[in-house]
């Protein structure tokens, strides 16, 4: 049997999360093309959505603690409850993140182009493709393939060191490009801190599958 | 540090333990085979649908179901390792053992005193009138009335309201030094002011005493018990620590129970 209420209030925050997540995965997708595409425009509409993402945050903590004092879910109810709300700023943040990326390419975009931005495009597919699969793995409550993506920050923090060391000898043969390559290195610790906000994804995938806790602790 | 929520409670010593327990009315069966180990000086709440056996158990564990005719017990209760349906029991001294406190209070027409001061005198453990007074006092702020009945403590007890009746019927209980205490949907009448100083009251007796309660609001059972069993159609569905019934059961009947897709 179905519980009418507390179920519809469920599908609601589940499509409310999904659509946020869509959301941000569009605003890092088009974050990262403003700036290999040179495309300013682009990334004024990165900025300008942001202000979407911050409302659909606002929507989904509402009914999550409505939620809670209403219902009083239990069991997978509550485990879902809990996971959304603590996904929702994970998101939020990610959003953040590729607004400051398009921050940069906006300046980036009025400079000469460094050297085909080495392996920046790379590493922002990687955590494009993490946060998509973080996402679909939520949906489908697949915790394996959470457990196994947690696996693949490490990805993206080598791609990180071998981006900031690249920038850093640009920067040593030719101090002209200093401003760009800062702005470059920003770019390259957001893309390193998004895989690390897919991390937490996967924790909160596992703990709504499984019921436990593996934050701080090495994937098993 | 990877934990799961089975895993956060260590058992404690056994004070009830029911083996394969089996309990008939006639010829219907209203238990099946139920074994549990209840743990001394914890709550342990007993939940399910109407009917599926939660109050008929509770009863069996002192014996009240003895007054109804026709019913028949196979399996065995031991209390402190003794079997108490083991012919040549006492069961006047075991239900002083094992209190009760039922969904409708039933103080005595009498004081507010003498409701309390009865189950001393019967059984004869006051020394002199002074301790019987002592022993009174002490069941009453035991059961949180003290303060609000002192002054008039030989006016009816009926005079009371009936959050105040209920915590005179577990006073009246605690009277007697029992080392179990079962409840039967003890705020089921209640009002929510009423109903969260039974609760707190609850949770302050297992300092000293063994509790069970049968109940039918799932809040209260996940809000004051250590332990919660699930009952369904005469069985015992799932019996664990009721942080991990209420957030990761791990029987599917249990969780469409308490998130209510109970069908």
């Amino acid at each position: 049997m179905e519980n009418r209420l507390l179920d519809h209030q469920l599908d609601v925050l589940r499509d409310k999360i999904l659509l946020l997540g869509g959301k941000t995965e569009a605003a890092l997708h088009r974050a990262m093309q403003s700036l290999t595409q040179r495309d300013s425009e682009l990334a004024k509409l990165v900025l300008e959505e942001d202000s979407v993402i911050d409302r659909m945050e606002l929507e989904i903590d509402r009914l999550s603690v409505e939620i809670l004092a209403l219902q009083q879910p239990a069991a997978h109810d509550l485990r879902f409850v809990i996971s959304v709300a603590k996904i929702t700023p994970i998101l939020e943040r990610i959003a953040d993140h590729a607004g400051s990326i398009a921050d940069a390419a906006l300046i980036l975009n009025n400079e000469p182009q460094l050297k085909n931005y080495i392996d920046l495009p790379r590493m922002a597919e990687v955590a494009a493709e993490m946060l998509r699969t973080a996402l679909d793995a939520f949906t489908s409550e697949d915790s394996q393939v959470s457990r196994e993506l947690i696996k693949r920050d490490a990805e993206i923090d080598e791609a990180y060191h071998r981006v900031f060391n690249e920038l850093l000898e640009i920067m040593i043969d030719n101090p002209q490009s200093t401003t760009s390559a800062a702005h470059l290195l920003f770019v390259a610790k957001h893309l390193e801190r998004i895989g690390d906000y897919v991390k937490d994804i996967c924790e909160l995938n596992v703990y709504l599958r499984e019921a436990a806790f593996i934050k701080h602790s090495q994937a098993e | 540090m990877t934990y799961r929520i089975s895993e956060l409670r260590q058992t404690m010593r056994s004070k009830i333990s029911v083996s394969n327990l089996n309990f008939y009315y006639g010829k219907t069966q209203a238990l099946q085979d139920i074994s549990m180990e209840i743990p001394e000086r914890e709550v342990v709440a007993f939940i399910g649908p109407s009917g599926c056996g939660k109050s008929t158990f509770l009863r069996t564990l002192n014996r009240m179901n003895d007054t109804i005719a026709g019913t028949r017990v196979e399996g065995k209760v031991t209390i402190d390792e003794q079997n108490i349906y083991a012919s040549g029991t006492d069961v006047v001294s075991l239900r002083r053992k094992i209190g009760m406190v039922f969904q409708k209070s039933n103080p005595f027409p009498k004081s507010i005193f003498e409701n309390v001061a009865y189950g001393i005198r019967i059984n004869g453990i006051h020394k002199n009138k002074a301790d019987l007074h002592e022993r009174v006092e002490k069941a009453l702020r035991d059961a949180a009335l003290w303060d609000e009945v002192k002054d008039r403590l030989n006016a009816s007890a009926f005079g009371l309201s009936g959050g105040q009746q209920q915590r005179l019927c577990i006073a009246r209980a605690l009277a007697v030094q029992p080392q179990v205490i079962l409840m039967d949907e003890p705020a089921s009448a209640l009002d929510p002011i009423a109903t969260q100083k039974i609760e707190e009251l609850v949770v302050d007796l297992k300092k000293d005493y063994t509790i069970v309660i049968v109940t039918h609001n799932m809040q209260q059972a996940s809000r004051v018990s250590d332990k919660t069993a699930f009952f369904m159609l005469g069985k015992l569905v799932e019996f664990n620590p009721t942080q991990k019934v209420f957030q990761n059961p791990d029987e599917r009947l249990t969780e469409d129970y308490i998130t209510g897709r109970f069908g």
